[in-house]
């Protein structure tokens, strides 16, 4: 106790030495002031006052426990309550949360509202003591080490000491290593950047709505029109798969403009088009990070990507017109098979997705 | 079961047969094509409406897209929008349009909806197009919501967000809020693609697609927040504000309470 | 002596008969912690930390960290049917199967904000005040790393439920991967076993939520209060405060009472918001796909500026032979953020060395005090701000009907443009307020009352400083900037050293030049001579004053004048 002391009081009583109130700045600081007496310090029935509020807000919160317990035996999860503001939301929810935090708040409460009102508020002072250790002890420290150092020859040794290093530097190359499986590449299995160059379109894939898994015929899709859409055998290569890889690469959008509008393509001649009757198809997957596009603004052939506000103009190769996009939407090829419905007429010719560093020599 | 049995084998009943199936095929072929249903729906119109709508069509609407709606430089040509074209914009309040603008804003409604349909029949009377669509295909009864939020998601969430709240589209334009869009206006709105928006064919989303869409929408439009307050159901952005503003203002005010000398 | 603490005691003597412990004990429960609203910030986001320890593992009960595709048949009726993986399923479980799951989740996710909030706002108190100069660097790094994994524990746990936000955030996640020079392509191969999304990550993912991250949190939480407790806490400059004493409540039983209580209002709070407000609708988002999107799909706060940084970098890239090199990502999302983090945890070391200041400090700067580091850290803040507003650029231009082109090109110029502003700013203001401390210091505070002296002199009265305000201003240090040195040596060789030691002295007097200068106790003695003899006069003209106004005060009650041969001096 000898390293407290009470201000406002002298500090000679309490073997606090008054000549360390000095400022960093040399000056003297400023002596602390008297401690003011609170209501309840002096007040017995303040006191009691400060204690039934404390007491009450247990009891309160004890009472809100209990609440808790009913909530959760008698209200049905699937109850809902409308609220004015917030609307329809669970019954179970609300009464359990308000339940609960209110006891927690009020168990909280009380604790503070103890300790300002009936706890001393004294402001007591406690001498730090210097961090760093005597001038004598750190020698001493010091010199035990390099004693230990000096006996165990690791400073005079030198081959002991370097293979230590040098097996200890290569130790963590397994712990690295044993890290490569965590892609488990079968022995046929095509590289990264092949895997993310190809999708599952071929030559003479139908085209069909994501979702509903419908087969498109040109005259379905009006001017200014869109359509999500994936490849037909999409549904039966997840089955196979049980993941959604396939869905990851392949999913494409259908717009439709006049001829006229078209400024450009990515390819195809006039024998083969790579649009059908103003048709064109594009990735959905944006060339930025990924995230699938279909914000198609028909009147400015505009694609935006909500993610990250990378914009294409569709009517011209889909090129990059704003934002953090660099590589254009690539465009798959189309044509109308013998029952005139929508196919692919390979798979694109560009990768589709985010840039990789190896994307030049897929 | 025998007297069903013993005429299956008279020879008419083939015939009988195919006929009856061609139609049903015809029938649920009108049902779903848009071309056809269109038309269909479109002769419902009577005269009286058709000439009513010629008037009030060049009052309010003929300065900017012609008298015979044939459009001019700063409007598009009604010929071939179809009767959904006008009951979208003029019901929803974007037309007529105070200024001409990249987007029509959405503002107080001034046709009565016998007006508007006046003006639906005129525009369907020029040339056929997409049409309003019947009672009983907004009827979503029997829809799927489930297959409603993966159309929706699919198709819509991308501009209108998961919420129906709509987003930011470029410059300066946006997708609105689809809080207040009746099922007529969100049928009328796919079938016609206003503003930025991209048509969805009735043969690319089928009208039971649609249905199911419509009640999607209508089960956003409901409020239900099992968890409470939606925050406006714009996503991570309003918790972080409330987080930071009332949430830590509120345990700020303890603490300062805390550190507040007693009386 | 009551029974209950009799029995404490006895279970003390206990304890200590096994362990030797009463010494500890003795000074532990003494342990005085100076009472400040600002000091309960980290208090905060420890208590998030253990409510997000104990809301979590309730969750791992139910939920299923994996990516297995099934179609759920659960209570929520609008995804009756509808495909989605097991990790989302039991999401929907957890949220409308289990009684309090929605609770538990809700107090998670809202306990994950707070956490991150409160370790953000505690690390600008710390450094606003300087808390991180010597000795307690190493506490700052330690900070500093904590905020980083919260940030990424953050990130790994808004991502398990496999829902159409966060699956998005994922798939950028992995673009930005992708985009790692060299190694990129193959260390998204290895995080995602093969290409994106695959069926492992999220099982990954879990381990690495539940388990890696928040272990190393827990042991860098238990060395971050050791460091505390050892080293002591700081203190504001106030009355009977020094850099050699510690002035507040001992642990037993204030600070005891009102740390433990305020867990359990944090607890309360976060429990009451999680009642009443929706976080994370996961069921509104929809389960994951790849080909599905929302707009206005943003991160949670923390992640926001990242994301903003992303969508206003141009859209470079560099195609070099077969290789390309995606600055438009690798820039913001790795190159800045590694800087940043970086910059952050090296900030004390860099300040120690331009400004030379080895001394231990254990009164807290106020933040005028320091004006180059002030308006360092509100830079900070105003570029950090930037970016978090870019990140929001879509819901910023629907909420205020602008062009989302305009609002990106906007910030792509004021992200450089405005932080520096926001530092000539700041400075300016600390010095002015330094400044207005030094009058004040001298003159005592302006009372805005002018008096006019019966010689028809007007003067402003200046009131006594209290002896709290004089203490706080007292409490700073005046920290003088390197000496410039010579560059050359006595015969005339230029010193090797002399080109560092002369960029430190730069960066010294850019750090400390402008410092204004606390009056010298003689000043300050003499000052207050004078103005007790101002005060006195002034005194003298109030009490006139006030003498004339209780005089004319019938004037307002009754159209008699009267009183004008009272005393001008009663009261």
């Amino acid at each position: 106790m000898s390293d407290i002391a009470t201000p406002g009081t002298t500090a000679d009583e309490h073997g606090h030495d008054l000549g360390d109130l000095e400022l960093p700045n040399g000056r003297p600081a400023p002596a602390p002031l008297p401690h003011e007496p609170r209501r309840a310090d002096v007040d017995p029935k303040a006191a009691r006052r400060a204690e039934r509020q404390v007491s009450t807000m247990f009891i309160v919160a004890s009472l809100l426990v209990l609440a808790f317990l009913a909530a959760y035996i008698g209200i049905d999860k699937n109850v809902v309550i409308a609220l004015p503001v917030i609307g329809t939301m669970s019954a179970s929810n609300l009464a359990l949360g308000l339940t609960l935090g209110l006891a927690l708040f009020l168990i909280g409460a009380g604790a503070i509202h103890w300790a300002k009102k009936l706890m001393p508020d004294i402001e007591v002072v406690q001498e730090r003591h210097i961090l760093e250790s005597s001038p004598t002890d750190r020698e001493e420290a010091i010199s035990v080490f390099q004693a230990g150092a000096t006996e165990s020859g690791f400073g005079s040794r030198k081959i002991i000491r370097r293979s230590l290093i040098t097996s200890l530097v290569l130790l963590p190359l397994p712990l690295v290593i044993i890290l490569r499986d965590m892609w488990v590449t079968p022995s046929d299995s095509p590289s990264p950047n092949e895997l993310l160059s190809e999708t599952i379109w071929t030559e003479g894939e139908r085209i069909v709505t994501d979702g509903s898994y419908r087969p498109i015929r040109p005259e379905d899709i009006p001017v200014g029109g869109l359509v999500n859409v994936v490849p037909a055998s999409l549904e039966k290569v997840e089955e196979a798969e049980g993941t959604l890889n396939a869905r990851a690469k392949a999913a494409s959008i259908l717009v439709r403009m006049t001829p006229a509008e078209i400024r450009s393509q990515q390819g195809g001649s006039a024998e083969e088009p790579w649009d059908v009757q103003g048709i064109l198809a594009f990735s959905k997957i944006c060339t930025h990070v990924g995230c699938p596009i279909s914000l198609y603004q028909q009147r400015t052939h505009q694609l935006l990507c909500p993610c990250h506000q990378s914009t294409f103009d569709l009517a011209d190769s889909a090129k990059v017109v704003f934002g953090p996009a660099a590589r254009r939407m690539p465009q798959l090829p189309i044509t109308v098979d013998s029952e005139g419905y929508l196919v692919a007429r390979s798979d694109f010719q560009e990768h589709v997705g985010p840039s990789f560093w190896e994307q030049g020599a897929s | 079961m025998n007297s069903m049995a013993a005429r299956r084998r008279h020879p008419a009943t083939l015939v009988v047969m195919l006929l009856l199936g061609l139609l049903a095929t015809g029938a649920i072929y009108a049902a779903v094509d848009s071309g056809t249903s269109a038309q269909a729906a479109d002769q419902k119109w009577s005269e009286t409406q058709v000439e009513t709508g010629k008037k009030l069509f060049a009052e309010g609407c003929s300065s900017c897209h012609g008298l015979g709606g044939q459009g001019s430089s700063i409007a598009p040509t009604l010929i071939g929008a179809g009767s959904a074209a006008v009951d979208f914009q003029v019901s929803t309040g974007r037309m007529p349009l105070a200024a001409p603008g990249s987007q029509a804003p959405v503002k107080g409604v001034i046709y009565s909806q016998a007006e508007i349909d006046a003006m639906a029949a005129w525009v369907a009377s020029l040339a056929p197009g997409p049409a309003v669509p019947s009672d009983a295909m907004l009827d979503t009864s029997k829809a799927d919501l489930a297959m409603g939020g993966e159309l929706f998601r699919t198709n819509c969430a991308q501009c209108h967000s998961f919420a129906g709240k709509g987003g930011a589209l470029s410059d300066g334009t946006a997708a609105p809020t689809l809080m207040n869009a009746t099922p007529r206006q969100i049928y009328t709105a796919m079938v016609t693609g206003p503003a930025s928006m991209p048509v969805f064919s009735n043969a690319t989303l089928t009208i039971e697609d649609k249905q199911s869409i419509i009640k999607w929408i209508s089960s956003l439009q409901a409020n239900d927040n099992p968890g409470g307050l939606s925050l406006s159901r714009l996503g991570p952005v309003t918790e972080g504000l409330f987080v930071w503003v009332i949430g830590l203002g509120a345990l700020i005010i303890v603490a300062i309470w805390i550190g507040v000398k007693a009386k | 002596m009551s029974a209950v603490v009799k029995a404490g005691g006895a279970l003390a003597e206990y304890t200590d008969e096994r362990l030797g412990i009463a010494p500890f004990m003795k000074r532990s429960l003494n342990k005085v912690f100076p009472d400040h609203w600002s000091f309960m910030l980290g208090e905060i986001a420890l208590y998030s930390f253990i409510i997000l320890l104990l809301s979590g593992t309730y969750l791992t009960l139910w939920f299923k960290p994996s990516m297995t595709e099934i179609v759920y048949n659960g209570s929520y009726v609008p995804l009756d049917g509808v495909k989605m993986s097991e990790a989302y399923a039991s999401t929907l479980n957890i949220s409308f199967d289990v009684r309090g799951g929605l609770l538990m989740r809700q107090i998670h996710h809202w306990a994950a904000l707070f956490f991150l909030v409160a370790m953000t706002v505690h690390m600008l108190r710390v450094f606003f005040t300087g808390a991180f100069r010597k000795p307690r660097e190493l506490n700052w790094v330690m900070g500093a790393g904590l905020l980083t994994l919260g940030i990424l524990e953050g990130f790994a746990g808004y991502s398990l439920p496999d829902d159409l936000l966060s699956g998005t955030g994922l798939r950028i996640a992995e673009g930005i991967v992708l985009a790692i020079p060299i190694l990129g392509t193959w260390l998204s191969f290895l995080l995602f076993n093969g290409e994106f999304p695959g069926l492992d990550f999220i099982p990954r993912l879990y381990t690495v939520h539940v388990l890696l991250i928040p272990g190393i949190i827990l042991a860098l939480v238990t060395v971050h209060l050791m460091l505390v407790w050892h080293q002591k806490h700081t203190q504001y400059p106030g009355p009977g405060r020094t850099e050699k004493n510690v002035v507040g409540f001992p642990l037993l039983p204030v600070y005891m009472a009102k740390a433990g209580g305020f867990f359990f209002v944090v607890f309360g709070v976060t429990t009451l918001m999680a009642a009443i407000i929706t976080i994370n609708p996961i069921w509104a988002f929809g389960p994951y796909t790849p080909d599905q999107v929302s707009a206005g799909s943003q991160p949670d706060w923390y992640m926001g500026w990242l994301d903003g940084a992303v969508r206003i970098t141009p859209n470079w890239e560099w195609n070099i032979g077969n290789y390309s090199i995606s600055w438009n990502i690798f820039l913001p999302a790795v190159v800045l953020a590694g800087a940043i983090f970086t910059a952050l945890g090296a900030y004390p070391f860099i300040e120690r060395w331009a400004t030379g200041d080895n001394r231990e400090h254990h009164i807290l700067d106020r933040p005028r005090n320091a004006p180059t580091r002030t308006a360092l850290g509100v830079m900070a803040i105003g570029f950090y701000g930037m970016l978090w507003i870019s990140g929001g650029n879509d819901i910023i231009a629907t909420t205020f009907d602008l062009s989302i082109n305009t609002i990106t090109y906007v910030l792509r110029v004021a992200v450089f443009v405005v932080p520096p502003i926001i530092f000539i700013i700041t400075k300016r203001i600390c010095l002015s307020l330094q400044r207005r401390d030094h009058d004040k210091l001298l003159h005592g505070i302006e009372s805005g009352n002018i008096l006019r002296t019966p010689e028809g002199e007007f003067i402003e009265i200046h009131l006594p400083l209290g002896d709290k305000e004089k203490a706080k201003i007292l409490g700073k240090v005046d920290h003088v900037p390197i000496a410039l040195e010579s560059g050359v040596d006595e015969n005339g060789v230029a010193n090797p050293k002399g080109r560092t030691a002369r960029l430190r002295a730069k960066f010294s007097h850019w750090f400390y030049g402008d410092n204004v200068y606390l009056p010298t106790a003689a000043e300050i003695e003499a000052a207050e001579a004078h103005a007790a003899h101002d005060y006195h006069e002034q005194h003298a003209v109030i009490d006139d004053f006030r003498g004339l106004e209780i005089t004319s005060e019938p004037v307002l009650h009754s159209p008699a004048i009267g009183g004008h041969e009272s005393n001008p001096h009663q009261h």
